[in-house]
């Protein structure tokens, strides 16, 4: 059975905030009196992770994806709630718990900004009490798999982005770290360089068997990585389970476009008792429930003469765009 | 390559201030009033010259950047305390700073020829230490002032408070046997005297209690480790990780 490596229960975490009026008077008041507030910005939340998952947390912007990250691998201190990740309490920060996790940042770099990226490697095996033999072999299985090799030697500031990113991996990852948190990884990086990111963290996974938690606002790192979402809405969990599912949910049917040999097949099929969408000329949009999808296709394709057909999904992003704003979702 | 050399030069040559002050003392007969001779004199101010150059500490500054940008937050998953990064920098600077200073010293004497001397081995190596020791502690009181970046966002501020004392009673600006005898009785119970005036003496060939000098430097390491490591375990508590 394989075992939870992230449990994490009813945590919550609030930050004081402090609001200033705009102009002089504002200034002048906000120096003699700061007016501050307590934000709960996650609220109350549970839930495990198993070792070897891909778990993506989806959230509109501000919504606690990135500070339950954080807490996750221990960088900000929980108001309320326990986390254990690894058996570790990760905000004590013991060195065996932090040699085991790795956090990547969008566009916020650990790299050494004037000197070659190998240079910040070595650093970082150091570090992580890699001697240089285990550096070097490590150094040379990542950059093959990262498909980098001559940037290695090029001083970081004149790396294009998704060069720095890949360095950026790399770097996070000489001490093969069993557990992953990715914050928007794939920030500013072109779609070339998107896929090569996920196809390594693909990769990854499947050779190290690591534990990846994600959050983007590509869909495409989500589909493609991850079984498995959290959505976060206002510091709330409103749904976690499969993927699938959840498309599945929020889009119970399929636009089914059918191009009919004549307009009279396509008045006939428009009579048929199938819910239109439009209808233009001898072409014909219907929408068909995902369960009857095939009985369906198959009754029009016995009883009408049709020339074309195309199955439409709806875009992913419309999609999931519902769960960002909607605050429960139960399947 | 060539701004980086030039921007090394001008760190060093942006550490004269004693020179300046060398020369407003020797200007006015200064050291007349405390009976210091003028060999004396620029010596003391060449070896805060070199003190300084080898024990300026500026990590409040890196570190409040770093903490307002969210740098520090992948410094703090690893397994080792972010200030030792600032530490390494500090050291690698230092050695860098070297070939420039001699240079500068090395026109002070073209200059000064009467004040050349050569210190013995034993004074050379008790200042070296001395000088790694002054640099500690301006290392830790930085380090504990940087961590009020956790409370305040704009903690350098606090240490250009800190800069005022530091300038006036360290010996930068005048070595602290000119100040009235009643003031160096409550300087002396600071750490600034101990942070250039005591190397600075020490390696000139002053007089100066050296087993006393370098007492005080241990102690004051020995209470401001514990009051870092304290304020750094509440500062990381409330660490919001902004920027990131």
């Amino acid at each position: 059975m394989v075992q939870n490596i992230i449990d994490v229960r009813n945590l919550s975490k609030s930050f004081d905030i402090s609001s200033k009026e705009p102009g002089l008077k504002g200034t002048i008041k906000h120096f003699f009196r700061r007016q501050t507030k307590s934000l709960k910005v996650i609220k109350d939340i549970s839930f495990e992770i198993k070792e070897g998952e891909i778990v993506g947390f989806l959230g509109a912007n501000g919504a606690g994806k990135t500070t339950i990250l954080k807490m996750l691998c221990g960088l900000i201190f929980p108001s309320q709630g326990s986390i254990l990740v690894s058996g570790y309490l990760p905000f004590r920060r013991k060195e065996d718990f932090l040699k085991n996790i790795t956090l990547i940042m969008g566009q916020k770099q650990q790299l050494i900004w004037d000197l070659p990226p190998i240079e910040s490697f070595y650093l970082n095996a150091s570090i992580y009490d890699l001697d240089k033999f285990e550096a070097k072999k490590r150094i040379k299985k990542l950059s093959e798999m990262l498909e980098i090799d001559e940037e290695l030697f090029i001083p970081v500031r004149k790396l294009s982005l998704g060069q720095r990113m890949k360095s950026e991996l790399l770097a996070a990852l000489i001490h093969e770290p069993n557990i992953l948190f990715l914050d928007e990884p794939t920030l500013g990086l072109d779609i070339n360089a998107q896929r090569n990111l996920r196809k390594f963290l693909q990769k990854y996974n499947k050779e190290t068997n690591a534990t990846i938690c994600l959050t983007s606002h590509y869909m495409k790192d989500i589909t493609s990585l991850c079984k498995r979402v959290i959505c976060v809405h206002e510091g709330a969990i409103s749904y976690d389970g499969k993927l699938d599912l959840l498309l599945k949910k929020l889009s119970p049917v399929k636009e089914v476009l059918i191009v009919c040999r004549s307009e009279e097949d396509a008045i006939k099929l428009e009579n048929s008792g199938f819910t239109i969408k439009n209808k233009i000329k001898n072409e014909i949009t219907i929408k068909i429930d995902n369960n009857s999808i095939t009985s369906s296709l198959k009754t029009i394709l016995n009883n009408f003469d049709i020339e074309d057909l195309f199955i439409n999904e709806p875009p992913i992003d419309e999609v999931i765009g519902k769960v960002l704003i909607k605050k429960n979702y139960d399947i | 390559m060539m701004e980086y050399r030039v921007e090394i030069a001008l760190w060093a040559i942006s550490g004269i201030i004693p020179f300046f002050m060398l020369n407003i003392w020797t200007n006015n007969n200064l050291n007349e009033s405390i009976n210091i001779s003028d060999v004396m004199l620029s010596r003391y101010f060449l070896c805060a010259f070199f003190v300084r150059q080898f024990s300026v500490v500026w990590v409040v500054f890196s570190f409040e950047e770093d903490s307002l940008m969210g740098k520090v937050s992948p410094y703090l998953i690893q397994p080792l305390n972010p200030f030792f990064r600032y530490f390494a920098q500090h050291l690698a600077e230092q050695i860098t700073r070297f070939p420039f200073a001699l240079i500068i010293a090395f026109f002070f004497f073209i200059f000064n020829p009467e004040s050349l001397w050569i210190p013995n081995l034993g004074i050379l190596l008790l200042s070296i230490v001395s000088t790694f020791l002054s640099f500690l502690m301006q290392f830790l009181i930085q380090s504990i002032v940087a961590c009020l970046c956790f409370w305040t966002e704009k903690a350098s501020s606090i240490e250009r408070l800190l800069f005022i004392p530091t300038l006036f009673l360290s010996g930068l600006l005048a070595p602290v046997v000119s100040f009235p005898a009643y003031v160096k009785s409550w300087i002396y119970l600071t750490p600034f005297p101990y942070l250039i005036d005591f190397p600075a003496n020490l390696l000139s060939g002053n007089e100066t209690n050296i087993s006393g000098g370098l007492s005080m430097q241990i102690l004051w390491i020995f209470l401001l480790f514990p009051l870092f490591k304290k304020i750094w375990s509440e500062g990381t508590k409330k660490y919001t990780a902004m920027g990131s």
